[in-house]
Formats: structure tokens, C-alpha cells, sequence
């Protein structure tokens, strides 16, 4: 038996290809993802290892929120008195007060450098450390600096050359003393771009405090460990201070990129999994038109007293070896994607990040056999039940198989559409992703159930605007000969059209909502922020340019905030420092929900209604507030705001709260013009204000927006794109499904080229029988992916999705694809076609 | 169909082998062969004699190593892909052993499809001669499935008439069917050629089919070997006897 069934496999190796492929893209995308992520895991923490080889202990101050940000310095910082203090400890042999913080090199073009996540640091420049001189001096004027290779390569900067910084301050000009690199001749560590001044000057730009410190560096002395002198260290200084070793830091930063490369990992296998359960659809599809073809061979072998079990082994082993050679083939395939990424991934950030040898960690190999041969068993399990009910007699007979009653399917797949919509509703509301993502399955499941019934209807209004001509015609009824092989192709695609249509109409509706909130509610005319703004983002600006803006004339008001995260009563939370309370209700037309919308005096706080209720505030209540700098206060609730859609969840401070956050600069800035007064004119007199600070930018509301909602058009394209291998994979099973009917058909396609059929018309045929397919299940696909995003946008109405956004263009342009994945889908399996012998068709058995 | 010659195919000193070397099977030795406009000629002979090569060839679906064929004024060998389509497509008509049916469509679809393949318009009033001819007017909406092997060929009978083409080629039509639904299948082939002047070709290994025929011509190892006109069931039985007598002399 066993032999008989690996007959069958190689004897058809097209099938054997054609049903692998599907598993073989699943199984790479989910191997390809572990060996990426663990080769990158394990060279980020080699880079951390170099970072901090010089590195025995470090002293710095202990935060108060909490933060991971490697950026603590910010926190507070050192003194003279510390590092005298940490000299004193016996047993160290070098101790360095750093200065490390924010430096942004200015370009040719006048923008900002970026780098691919890496930070942009100033540092104070010190003889002896990693840094290597390659070129020139070190800076010895508080107008010199030295900067590292990488940032010297990318910026086209040279010795002697002048060199723009934005740092604590607004750009400042320096004049290029020298270029370092590290040792082993990198260029950077980790694609970081590194600026190092003088001591003062980086006290005073990075920190905005002379003489202060952001850590210390201590090199332990001979015969003393790392441990123990942490130890005295820490001993001398107190609990007020984080001392840690060297390894304790490499750790812990490595940690850190360990947890986002997890999340990563996370991500991918959820997309990977998404590609095998499309895979599955395909399989199935596959295994059942085989079984149907193999249907004589399997009753001659029953006749000849197979057993019923037998039959089923002969197909689930021919499953298992399908999966076998898949799983084998998509680890190779995926160690070499895999690979291929982390290459890339370390080039892009200068060729700076090494890579420590690619390396297929057993996850890799487990799961990539696992998920090979469960998926194909499992999808070849029901057609192998099936074939083995069918009677010898029946089989041997010339079967014209009739067409088994729809009615079960329907009536399950209404149960499970309902029961997966049900699922999907309780997680949407509960934000339940477990919920979600079951929901999604099980309803996918249910639409392909009922996409047979749904088919026949549909099929052939589809077919009718194709078929004009005789070819046509056949082909169209060539999709609708087999409901269900014509519904499960289809349904494989629809499962990555409808997701992909779900997410845009979710983030079409975000679009449509924020633009509708900013229209209609707020009234500021001009929008003054940052790249990257954000609580932790760099761009910031001197509060003295909103002095400068509200006196601009044509400004009618003016309101700027200072943004940090701070703790409330041991939350963290976002915290603002707003310049001028009243002017922010009436630019955002805010309304208080307990107390009056008023300036808040010292001490007192402003949070929004669900805020209040989550932390079991109202007006009155005393709470903590830890800041990022200094010791935690007693605020009492001066109001609390009305729920609204233009300032969400944040928990507004009077403007001196700002002393003790990170950066006491503003982040943002927003300007209402007088009565009569052209915006853009307003703006051609903010901008000026701006023109020493190229990150920062001065938008009018659409603009602003418009800047807003292009970040989401970034996420869709991301999910688009590993997207794009769930629909590659229904792209296969088209071909496939084709691909086996051609064979099927054989001898019609004989008889029609006897009968004068030209080639083009065969071809033309398979084409619109594929590209019915395709275009009904890029139907299915919109329909259950406007329902499933419109689900979402409902259940979402209280977190701000307060219109419904229908992306006709993108669902137009899915459709059309899916008309051009049909045409080429089916040139192979009409290439095949058209070539047939006739003679050997027409006696095809 | 007034043509010049009075041959609606010609097959001149053809020759065809399968294989190379050692394995070469000759099928066809130097066969010259006319089939006259309007009758029905029976092609019979032991299996492997050639009797489907030959026709075959004649139809355009295989190559010949060297010789000629004709149908009608158009010389088959040399004609490229598209040129041996468009001869099938309108000069050519085949009724084949496995009805050859297409299941997606109905009755009269199926007989229309060679004109529907080539876009030409159908003739009513001749559709309606070969509908009653072969007595389908009643299951003209039927699907294949639908219809008896008897109906199914002779469906497949109107189709191969339906677009008047120079010569129809059976290939044993009756071989899967009973002796009575083979029997009307014959009459009608017979009648095609006698009342529409029809041109007919088909293969058979029954000599009571070949009695259908006017004439009947005789293939032994590649070559023809016997020729009988107006032939009798009986006749036909006795000749293939001969043959079979003459193969066991020649081995």
C-alpha cells in the first residue's frame, strides 16, 4: 500500500508541485521569520556586548516613571560632587562623567539626517574611550566637533567642513575637527550617527545644564569584578542612584530590542498564519479534485479489497509526504528569505549592525515541520473520508459524479458566519484580539461554506459580462460546472481581499473621522509641530518663538503645550502643560463635564471623563503626579472635560508643570488667525520664526491632517504587503484548480480543437473561466471585508470613529486586480491547454 | 459544393511510421486512396492495419512522412497549426467512438458549437433538416447527461453535419452503443450521404456497419489490400476471413 501511494505521488509530480507550493510559501514565511528574527536578536545583543565592552559600571540617576527609554539622561543628571564621589570608591581605575543626548545633523538639502531607528546622539568628547580618531583632532574650541564616520559618509562631510546641529537648542553651526569610527573599523554601532563637542558645550546643548552629567563610566581596577565594585558604589552613593555593571546594561538594552523583535516575530507568524490558512483552502481544493480524478484507481483498489482505512491511509500518506517535501523545501526557501532580509535589514542601516552568521534556531525547524504536515493532513483528511464512501461499483462505472446537495454546507455555514460575526462583535467591543482573530477564522470558514450556494448566481452574472464569444461562453460555464471547486478557489482569495479591504475601510473611516473633527470642530488655522512628535520625540521648540507667533499681526490666538509622560497616582499617563487653557477650549471647542473649563492655577489638573473614570477621579480629588524630573506632587482635579475626539485621554497640567518634565520645550503650537485674515498669509509670517529649526513645521489644518492620516496609509500599505503572500497563495490555488481542470478536461479540449477551435480560443476560454473565479472571490472578498471593517468601525464609535469611510478607489483597484491576477493565473494552464495533442486528448482516459 | 474534382478527399502514395530505429512501426505503406463526393466509404481491416492512421491523417489530426492529402481542393500536408484548425473548423466534420460531448452544454449548443467556434451564422432550415433527420427535435434543450449514448451520438452526428462540411469522419461510431441505437446511427450516416450528398469516412471493425456503406476499402499492415462496392454484411465478414487467412499465410 505503502508503495502503491508513492507510485501515485511521483507518477504526478505537476500535482505533487503545484499542491506543495501553497505549503511550501506558508512554511518559509513562518520559518523565514524566526531565523530573521533570532539572527537579528542575537546581533543586536553582540552589538550591545561591543557597546558597552568598555563599560565595567555606570552610574546614573534612578528614574522616576519608569521609562525604558535608553534616552534617560534627561531624567536628571550627576554632578561634579558624584563623580568625586565615585573617585573616592577603591577599586576603580578610569571614571568618566558622560554627557549623552539629542544631536540631529542637518543635511545638504537643509533636512534633518535620519537614521533607520538608531538614535542621533551628541556625546563630550573623550581621549581614551572606544572612539577611535580616524581623521583630524579632537575638538578643542566650543566650536569644534568630531563626528563619527557613518554620519560623516552619510551627510558628505569632511575635516574642516561645517556641520548644522539641532540639539537642546535651535541649529547651531560647528566646524568639523575630526572624523572617529570604533573599533573592529566600524563605522557606527548599530547605525547610530554620533556628534561629540566639547565637555561644556555638550553640557550645555544636550543637558541645558553646565557642569552636569548624564552617567558615570567606571572601569574597574585590577584583581576588582564588575559585581564588587557595583557593589561599593552603590554602597557609597544610595538608593537614589541606578548603578549597574556593564553586562546588567548590555542586558538590558538588548532585552529591549529582544521585545520588539518578538512583537515582530508576532506579527509575521500572525500574517504567516493567515498565508497557511489560505494554504489550507487550497490543499483541500487540490485533494478533492484529485481524489475525484483518482476516484476509478481508488475503487479498483477497494475492489481488489483495499480496505476503507486503507483508502484513507493511501491519501492522508500521500498528504504527508506532500507536507514532508513542503516543509523540507519552505525551511530552505525560508532560511534564505530569512537571510536575505537580516542582510538587508543590516545594510540599511549603514552596514552597520553585524550580523553573527545567519542561524536556524530549532523554533525554526520545529514549527516549519509541524505546520507542513499538520496543514496538508488536515486538509487532506475530508476528501480522503469521501473518496472512501464511494462504492467500488459506482466508481468503476463511467461516474458522472452528480452534484451532492448543497443544503448541510449552507446550513453550517450560516451557523459558523453567524457564530464567527458573534465572536467578532464581543472582541471589537472588549478589544479582545484572541475574540477577533477566532471570529475572523470561523466566519471565513462559514462565507466559504456558503460561497457555493452564492456562487452559481453570482458566477453567472460575472460570466455574462465576459462571454461574449463562444470561447467565452465555455468558460464561464466551465467555472460554474463545479460549485465547490469554483467556491473554495474563490474563497481562498477572498479571505486576504477581505482583510485587506477591512483594514481600509477602518482606516478610511479614521481618515474621514479626523478630517470631519478638524473641519467641524476645531478652529485653529495653523498647526506648529514636529517630526516624530510625540512624548518622546525629539522636535521640540523654544517657548520664546510662541511669544514671537502671538505677536505676529493676524494672529487672533495662540496656545502651545509641552508634552511628556508622567505617572498619576502611579499610572503612567500623557501628560500636557498647556500655554493657555481657555484659548485651547476655544480652538478645540472643548466643554467641561464636572467644574468650569477654566485657566488651571498651580496645582490643579484638568483630565478627560474617561480618564476620571478609570483612575476613580472627579473634581476635587487630590492625586500624585510624578514627573519625569523631580519629586512627585499633590495635584487636586480643577475640572474634568467632556469626552471628545480632538484631545483624547490627556491629562492637562498648568504650563509650570513643564520645569520638571523632560524637555521643557514646547511640542506643538497651534494659532488661530483673526477675522478676515488669509491663513496662508499668517503662515508666510510664522514660518520665518522656524527657519533656524528645519524640523519643525508650520502646516494649515488641512495640511495638518492630511500629514496625520498619511501616517495610516503607511499601515495599510505594511499590511498590504504581507497580505500580498495570502493572495500569491490564492493566486496558486487559481492556477491549480485550473490547472486540474484542464487535465480533467482533457479530452473536450481534445474534441473542441478536433472541431476547430483555435488556440487562442482554448486559451481564451481557461482565461475567462479564471478570471470568473478570481473576480468572485475579489467580490466575496469586498463584500466580507466592508462587513467585517464596518463591524469594526461601529463597534469602535466610542474611541473616535465617528463617520464611516468606504474606500471605493482601493476596493475599485482590489477588484481590478483581481481581474488581472485571473488573466495571469491562467496563462500557464492555458498554455498547457492549447498545446494538447489533439489525438492524445480525444483518447485521453 | 460543386468542386472541380469528383474526390472530397485524397490521400496520394502516403506514408507514415511512429517511432525511430529499431522500434519504427510503419502504419501507413504508399496508400492512394480517393473518397468520391457524396458516398459513404467504410474503412475496415485487423487492428494495428492502419485503418485510424489513415484517417487520421486524412482529417488533418496526425502528420504524414511523405505523399499527399487532399480534402477537397485544400492540401492538408504542410498546413501549420492554424491552417489544419480552420480546415477542421469548416471542411472537416468528426463523429467520434466517446460521443465527445460537451457536458456545459445543451443539445442543440453542442450541435451548433463548430459554426459558434468560427462565428458563423447558422442555417436554420438545414439545422431543421438534420434535427428531424436524426430525430432530436424533442431533447434539444437536454444536457448529455441528460441523453441516452444513442441520442448522445447521434447528437454528435448533427454536429459533424451541421456545418456542411467537404467530408465527415466516424471513428467506429457504433462501437459504444447498442446494435439498435447503433443501427439508427448507421441509417442516418447512410441517408446524410444518399439524400444530402453528404460525403462520409468511418472507420469499423463490424462488418454489419460496414454493410451501410457503398463501399468499403480494405487496409492490412499499412496498405490497401481489398475493395468491395455495394457490400453485403456477409460479403464484408467473408473478405476480413480472407484477410485474416492471408495475415496467417504472410506470418
Amino acid at each position: 500500500m505503502l508503495k502503491a501511494t508513492l507510485k501515485s505521488v511521483l507518477s504526478r509530480k505537476l500535482r505533487l508541485v503545484l499542491s506543495g507550493l501553497s505549503v511550501v510559501l506558508g512554511v518559509m514565511f513562518v520559518s523565514g521569520s524566526f531565523v530573521l528574527t533570532d539572527t537579528l536578536d542575537r546581533s543586536f545583543k553582540s552589538l550591545f556586548t561591543t557597546i558597552y565592552s568598555d563599560v565595567d559600571v555606570q552610574v546614573a540617576v534612578k528614574p522616576k516613571i519608569g521609562s525604558d527609554d535608553p534616552d534617560q539622561a534627561l531624567a536628571g543628571t550627576l554632578t561634579a560632587d558624584d563623580l568625586a564621589k565615585v573617585e573616592s570608591v577603591p577599586g576603580t581605575d578610569r571614571v568618566v562623567g558622560d554627557v549623552v543626548g539629542s544631536a540631529r545633523p542637518i543635511g545638504e538639502n537643509g533636512k534633518v539626517l535620519t537614521t533607520s531607528g538608531a538614535p542621533r546622539l551628541g556625546t563630550a568628547w573623550r581621549d581614551g574611550g572606544q572612539e577611535q580618531l580616524r581623521e583630524g583632532h579632537a575638538p578643542q574650541r566650543d566650536d569644534e566637533v568630531v563626528i563619527s564616520a557613518y554620519l560623516a559618509k552619510t551627510g558628505g562631510f569632511s575635516v574642516g567642513e561645517q556641520i548644522s546641529l539641532i540639539t537642546l537648542e535651535p541649529k547651531k553651526t560647528f566646524t568639523v575637527a575630526g572624523i572617529f569610527g570604533y573599533p573592529g573599523n566600524r563605522d557606527s554601532l548599530g547605525g547610530e550617527m554620533t556628534t561629540a563637542f566639547t565637555e561644556a558645550t555638550a553640557q550645555q546643548l544636550l543637558l541645558g545644564q553646565p557642569g552636569a552629567y548624564s552617567s558615570i563610566t567606571v572601569r574597574a581596577g585590577p584583581g576588582v569584578t564588575e559585581d564588587v565594585l557595583r557593589q561599593r558604589i552603590q554602597d557609597k552613593l544610595g538608593d537614589a542612584y541606578q548603578v549597574k555593571t556593564g553586562e546588567q546594561l548590555s542586558k538590558d538594552s538588548a532585552a529591549q530590542i529582544g521585545e520588539g523583535l518578538s512583537f515582530f516575530n508576532y506579527v509575521l507568524l500572525g500574517f504567516a498564519g493567515i498565508a497557511l490558512f489560505v494554504g489550507i483552502f487550497i490543499i483541500l481544493n487540490t485533494f478533492s479534485i484529485i481524489v475525484a480524478q483518482r476516484t476509478r484507481e481508488l475503487a479498483l483498489l477497494r475492489a481488489m479489497g483495499a480496505s476503507r482505512r486503507q483508502m484513507i491511509g493511501t491519501v492522508v500518506l500521500e498528504a504527508v509526504v506532500i507536507g514532508l517535501v513542503a516543509s523540507v523545501v519552505g525551511l530552505g526557501a525560508g532560511i534564505g528569505v530569512g537571510a536575505l532580509l537580516a542582510n538587508i535589514f543590516s545594510t540599511v542601516g549603514g552596514g552597520s549592525l553585524r550580523l553573527e552568521g545567519i542561524s536556524v534556531p530549532p523554533s525554526a525547524i520545529i514549527s516549519a515541520f509541524a505546520v507542513g504536515i499538520i496543514v496538508t493532513v488536515l486538509a487532506a483528511v475530508l476528501p480522503a473520508l469521501r473518496a472512501s464512501r464511494i462504492p467500488p461499483v459506482a466508481a468503476m462505472r463511467e461516474a458522472a459524479t452528480p452534484d451532492r446537495p448543497l443544503t448541510r454546507p449552507t446550513i453550517a455555514g450560516a451557523a459558523l458566519t453567524a457564530a464567527g460575526g458573534g465572536l467578532l462583535w464581543y472582541g471589537f467591543a472588549e478589544g479582545a484580539l484572541w475574540f477577533i482573530m477566532s471570529g475572523l477564522l470561523v466566519a471565513f470558514v462559514g462565507v466559504a461554506l456558503l460561497t457555493p450556494l452564492i456562487s452559481r448566481p453570482v458566477v453567472s452574472v460575472i460570466g455574462k459580462l465576459l462571454a461574449w464569444s463562444m470561447p467565452g461562453t465555455l468558460g464561464r460555464r466551465n467555472s460554474a460546472r463545479n460549485p465547490r471547486r469554483t467556491a473554495i478557489t474563490a474563497a481562498a482569495l477572498m479571505v486576504g481581499i477581505a482583510l485587506i479591504t477591512g483594514v481600509s475601510v477602518v482606516l478610511t473611516s479614521a481618515t474621514t473621522s479626523i478630517t470631519k473633527v478638524a473641519e467641524g470642530q476645531v478652529k485653529s488655522d495653523l498647526i506648529v509641530s514636529g517630526e516624530g512628535s510625540g512624548p518622546d520625540g525629539d522636535a521640540t521648540f523654544q517657548p520664546a518663538r510662541l511669544d514671537d507667533i502671538a505677536r505676529l499681526s493676524g494672529v487672533g490666538s495662540s496656545f502651545g503645550w509641552y508634552a511628556d509622560r508622567i505617572l498619576v497616582d502611579g499610572k503612567p499617563q500623557f501628560g500636557i502643560a498647556v500655554t493657555d487653557v481657555p484659548v485651547m477650549q476655544k480652538q478645540f471647542g472643548l466643554s467641561a463635564k464636572e467644574g468650569a473649563f477654566t485657566a488651571l492655577p498651580e496645582g490643579t489638573l484638568a483630565l478627560d471623563e474617561d480618564s476620571a473614570t478609570k483612575l476613580n477621579l472627579k473634581q476635587g480629588s487630590t492625586v500624585s503626579v510624578q514627573t519625569t524630573k523631580g519629586e512627585a506632587r499633590t495635584y487636586t482635579v480643577g475640572f474634568v472635560y467632556a469626552k471628545n475626539n480632538v484631545l483624547v485621554n490627556a491629562i492637562v497640567l498648568p504650563v509650570s508643570a513643564a520645569k520638571q518634565f523632560r524637555v521643557e520645550q514646547l511640542e506643538t503650537a497651534f494659532v488661530q488667525v483673526t477675522p478676515g485674515t488669509a491663513v496662508q498669509d499668517v503662515q508666510k509670517r510664522v514660518e520665518p520664526l522656524f527657519a533656524d529649526n528645519p524640523e519643525i513645521t508650520v502646516q494649515d489644518r488641512s495640511a495638518f491632517v492630511k500629514q496625520q492620516a498619511s501616517q495610516l496609509d503607511t499601515v495599510l500599505l505594511m499590511i498590504q504587503i504581507l497580505l500580498a503572500l495570502a493572495i500569491l497563495i490564492a493566486v496558486l490555488g487559481v492556477i491549480n484548480t485550473l490547472a486540474l481542470s484542464v487535465i480533467e478536461r482533457t479530452r473536450e479540449l481534445g474534441l473542441l480543437r478536433a472541431i476547430g477551435m483555435r488556440r487562442a480560443q482554448v486559451m481564451r476560454m481557461i482565461t475567462v473561466e479564471s478570471v470568473v473565479i478570481s473576480v468572485f472571490g475579489a467580490l466575496l472578498g469586498l463584500g466580507v471585508g466592508t462587513a467585517l471593517g464596518v463591524g469594526a468601525v461601529r463597534a469602535l464609535k466610542d474611541e473616535g470613529f465617528t463617520d464611516l469611510g468606504i474606500p471605493w478607489t482601493q476596493m475599485g483597484s482590489y477588484l481590478l486586480l483581481a481581474a488581472v491576477i485571473g488573466v495571469v493565473a491562467a496563462i500557464l494552464p492555458a498554455i498547457r491547454a492549447a498545446r494538447l495533442n489533439v489525438l492524445q486528448a480525444i483518447s485521453y482516459e | 459544393m460543386t468542386g472541380k474534382t469528383e474526390s472530397a478527399a485524397r490521400a496520394v502514395d502516403v506514408w507514415k511510421s511512429y517511432g525511430t530505429g529499431e522500434a519504427a512501426v510503419t502504419a501507413l505503406a504508399g496508400v492512394s486512396v480517393d473518397f468520391e463526393r457524396g458516398r459513404f466509404t467504410a474503412i475496415m481491416g485487423p487492428s494495428g492495419s492502419g485503418k485510424s492512421t489513415l484517417m487520421h491523417c486524412l482529417a488533418g489530426l496526425d502528420t504524414i512522412d511523405s505523399g499527399d492529402v487532399w480534402i477537397g481542393e485544400t492540401k492538408v500536408n504542410g498546413l501549420r497549426d492554424k491552417g489544419l484548425t480552420d480546415l477542421r473548423r469548416s471542411k472537416v466534420g468528426f463523429i467520434f467512438q466517446q460521443f465527445n460531448l460537451l457536458p456545459t452544454l445543451t443539445a442543440e449548443e453542442n450541435i451548433t458549437l463548430p459554426l459558434a467556434i468560427g462565428g458563423r451564422k447558422v442555417d436554420r432550415a438545414w439545422f431543421d433538416t438534420v434535427v428531424d433527420t436524426v430525430g432530436l427535435r424533442d431533447r434539444l434543450t437536454h444536457r448529455p447527461t441528460q441523453l441516452s449514448g444513442g441520442q448522445q451520438q447521434r447528437v454528435a452526428c448533427a454536429r459533424a453535419l451541421v456545418s456542411r462540411p467537404e467530408v465527415v469522419f466516424a471513428d467506429e461510431p457504433t462501437g459504444n452503443l447498442d446494435s439498435r441505437s447503433g443501427a439508427e446511427v448507421l441509417g442516418f450516416l447512410q441517408r446524410s450521404a444518399r439524400e444530402f450528398g453528404q460525403t462520409v469516412v468511418m472507420v469499423t471493425h463490424d462488418p454489419n456497419a460496414a454493410s451501410y456503406a457503398d463501399r468499403v476499402i480494405f487496409l492490412a499492415d499499412g496498405k490497401i489490400v481489398r475493395e468491395l462496392h455495394q457490400p453485403t454484411a456477409d460479403a464484408v465478414l467473408e473478405t476480413m476471413k480472407h484477410l485474416d487467412g492471408d495475415e496467417l499465410v504472410v506470418v
